[in-house]
């Protein structure tokens, strides 16, 4: 009996253990905060021998977009974190102020723009996917996005490519 | 922090946790191929000048990051990934003798 209560905590403390292989993200929002969040993690799992993805989905398209990449904002309303009145924060010029003091404050912290962001992670072994129906949806083309990418992708041609052990996929 | 000794071709040095040395003194070529081998590196001359360019910025006290390293004209970051497949900036800084970089890029 107590053989049968030992051994799955056992087996369960090794899982516990387990390292990550594979960081699988998927990017559905454009605000700099959340864009960066995702190239940061992806990044950082190169960084440390672990293999990573990105899933662009939605408004995360705009992130590989050649026209758009450059021109992503911070998000001044409904966003607590920023300590100013929501009134304020829709004021015109509000967010392309607060993005200019965010990418200032980034530069400082040796962060590149999203494009050289794009490269670094291109270079690095990172696998940039478009997903195929949000790109209907926006009626993107491929000619549209950069050129690092490594292809559009269904969820399901997504999914398969996290199979194994060690994969974490992570919603941003 | 916890630091052990370890002889790494006849040398006696100091590492801490993670097996990065704490002196940069201790370090000479026949140190960092044995880290290397540790790592499942076969040090080339590429490699060599990698590492010597992360000393010279440790010497200099520059912050290192993979950004820095892919501008710094000795390695684009595609090539520094391919001569430390496993995690270009922890390892090499392995090899070099120079702590463990904290950047996050």
């Amino acid at each position: 009996m107590e053989e049968t209560i030992v051994k799955p905590k056992v087996e369960l403390e090794k899982a516990d253990q387990k390292p990550i292989k594979k960081m699988m993200l998927i990017l559905s929002k454009a605000t700099i905060e959340n864009v960066y969040a995702c190239f940061i993690l992806a990044n950082g799992a190169r960084m440390e021998g672990i293999e990573s993805e990105i899933f662009f989905t939605f408004f995360g398209l705009e992130a590989i977009q050649k026209k758009k990449l450059e021109h992503l904002h911070v998000a001044t309303v409904g966003n607590p974190a920023m300590h100013i009145p929501t009134m304020l924060g829709g004021l015109p010029g509000m967010e392309a102020l607060a993005t200019k003091m965010m990418k200032s404050e980034m530069e400082k912290l040796d962060i590149p723009p999203v494009s050289e962001f794009l490269e670094i992670l291109a270079a690095s072994g990172t696998k940039l996917w478009a997903c195929k129906l949000a790109m209907e949806m926006f009626k993107l083309e491929k000619d549209n996005l950069i050129d690092d990418l490594d292809g559009v992708l269904t969820v399901g041609d997504f999914y398969s490519r996290a199979k194994g052990d060690g994969t974490h996929l992570m919603f941003i | 922090m916890e630091t052990m000794e370890k002889t790494y071709a006849g040398i006696n040095v100091d590492l801490n946790e993670q097996g990065y040395l704490t002196n940069f003194s201790q370090w000479n070529k026949e140190v960092g191929l044995e880290i290397a081998k540790e790592e499942g590196i076969t040090m080339t001359d590429s490699h060599w000048k990698v590492i010597a360019y992360l000393q010279d910025q440790f010497k200099n006290e520059k912050a290192l990051s993979i950004r820095s390293v892919g501008k710094s004209g000795v390695v684009s970051i595609k090539e520094f990934y391919q001569l430390f497949p496993k995690g270009p900036l922890k390892i090499s800084s392995r090899i070099a003798g120079i702590p463990k970089p904290v950047s996050c890029i």
